[in-house]
């Protein structure tokens, strides 16, 4: 069960894939990009909690010297929880920080990303921009990052043959 | 005879309203919010989550603004508010290597695959008191300069790219399925191992390992050290849920690494080669995570066979002084009282000084 994520790329399902990749969109999103994607939902489903949204921590573990033997570097706040919507589907909330709200929207997101009615149409609406705008943030930090790297040239001293 | 003191209740209420009202200052100023702490007293904050052992930018700022801007009392705020937090478990170990870089320097390499990107850093500055930033009408908007390209998406680390001779020690992940030391649930226990003195030196007090640092370099604990590579970015937390059984990436973290290089000559079980110390913690804050690297690898004096001298090398010795919760504490505690410790020890030097002046009188007879 905690076998490294490399180690289980090699024989994941798609669907897990599938998954992992929204849940990772949904969890890095603000919480005010859910809001207006929510928003948006023509029909707002009913749900009942499996686990009412709950604040804690996760132990953060980091390698010596990056690629070492594990050891803990310091915790960091999360939100969880789990609901279930009329047609059975569950959906499952795991988020960075303490918004009780991002971590609902995220697992009735990702219950409704699991009703193969409606994933598809979901994937374009919400997914698919929410992805977008975080590449977009990160590359737009990166290209910033990227204008102050040294570039080196050699001054010639002297006269060679 | 026990004697209960009361009466210090109300005084203590109306020290809390005093403190409330020095913490606003000058009314007619408008009052900080958390969300100027967090976007402009970010290295604050940073300091605030890594010494507190907390990644949550908003609850560092709200310490920070409780706290009046002393960090040492923000980071005992948070650490306590922790414990109030139920614990789901622990991440996957984060991947550097994967870092999305906003800066990375190497002082060993010149020219090195990624490049040297100096990114948001204060070391080329002139550290010229900045006017402008007293005027009043503010900065405005201040824009960075855009590149056309991003930097690439995954810089390798120096240290594993530049080893083709093996003339620096590998890392390997040993280990993997035991446990892993947590001074969060367990007490430190001697001889610490690297996993126990890592995670103590990442929430160690800044000052303090910063000095320690500094005096191996200045000869106590000679290192050599050469600052292979510093790097600053986000990195993914992947974590598997109970529910699940597989990764997910939870959210993502700004961390800074520092990756010390140090010559070692070699011992009966090593051939001479460089030998590593390693620094990590939340946000940015290189002086720290260099301090913290130039100390794990003094720490590091039992494994490789070299005689243990100094303050840097002694394990007991940094790794139960370094906590500035623990040591705030334990120098604050003296301003509770003492009273009746205080009566006692006056009675003995009252006896002590009796017996002294007889004594005196007696050999002046």
């Amino acid at each position: 069960m905690e076998a490294p994520a490399s180690e289980e790329a090699g024989k994941m399902d798609p669907a897990q894939a599938a998954r992992q990749r929204w849940m990772s969109v949904l969890a890095k999103a603000q919480l005010s990009e859910l809001e207006s994607a929510w928003k948006e939902m023509p029909q707002k489903p009913d749900f009942d909690w499996l686990r009412a949204p709950e604040t804690g921590m996760v132990m953060l573990r980091a390698r010596t010297g990056g690629t070492g033997s594990q050891f803990n570097i310091g915790q960091m706040t999360v939100t969880r929880c789990a609901l279930r919507l009329a047609n059975g589907s569950a959906g499952l909330g795991y988020v960075q920080g303490r918004s009780k709200r991002h971590a609902e929207l995220a697992a009735l997101f990702d219950a409704l990303l699991q009703d193969g009615t409606q994933a598809a149409d979901l994937e374009v609406k919400v997914i698919t921009p929410l992805q977008a705008q975080q590449i977009s943030r990160r590359k737009e930090a990166s290209k910033k990052a990227n204008s102050t790297k040294v570039n080196f040239f050699t001054l010639v001293r002297g006269e060679n043959d | 005879m026990y004697v209960a003191v009361k009466g210090g209740e109300q005084a203590i209420l109306n020290s809390h309203k005093l403190v409330a009202e020095e913490r606003r200052g000058d009314a007619a100023v408008p009052e900080l919010t958390l969300n100027q702490i967090k976007e402009q007293m970010q290295l604050a904050v940073d300091r605030v989550m890594t010494e507190g052992s907390l990644y949550d930018r908003d609850l560092a700022a709200l310490a920070i603004k409780q706290a009046q801007g002393d960090l040492v009392e923000a980071i005992f705020l948070l650490r306590a508010y922790r414990t109030t937090l139920t614990r789901f478990g622990e991440t996957q170990p984060i991947d550097t290597a994967q870092m999305a870089v906003r800066r990375r320097v190497s002082a060993a390499y010149k020219d090195l695959p990624g490049g040297q990107i100096l990114g948001p850093s204060y070391d080329y500055t002139h550290r010229l008191l900045d006017f402008a930033l007293a005027a009043e009408e503010g900065v405005g908007e201040p824009e960075a300069a855009v590149a056309d390209e991003a930097v690439d998406d995954s810089i390798p680390r120096v240290t594993d790219i530049l080893n083709h001779e093996g003339l620096i020690e590998e890392e390997l992940a040993f280990g993997d399925d035991g446990p892993v030391a947590d001074l969060t649930r367990e007490p430190m226990a001697f001889p610490a191992e690297r996993d126990m003195r890592l995670q103590n030196l990442a929430r160690g007090d800044e000052g303090f390992l910063l000095a320690l640092g500094y005096s191996t370099q200045r000869g106590f604990g000679r290192n050599h050290p050469f600052a292979g590579e510093i790097r600053l970015g986000e990195v993914a937390v992947e974590f598997v849920p109970e529910e699940l059984g597989f990764p997910i990436e939870i959210g993502e973290v700004t961390v800074t690494e520092c990756q010390m290089i140090n010559q070692f000559a070699g011992s009966a079980e090593r051939p001479p080669q460089f030998t590593r110390g390693y620094g990590l913690a939340f946000g940015h804050c290189e002086r720290k995570t260099m301090a913290m690297a130039l100390v794990d690898r003094a720490l590091r004096a039992r494994e490789l066979d070299e005689s243990i001298e100094y303050p840097a090398q002694d394990e007991e010795f940094v790794l139960y002084h370094s906590d500035n919760v623990e040591a705030s504490g334990f120098v604050q505690h003296l301003k509770l009282p003492h009273y009746v410790d205080f009566q006692s020890e006056l009675q003995l030097i009252r006896s002590l000084r009796r017996r002294h002046d007889e004594d005196h009188r007696e050999a002046a007879e």
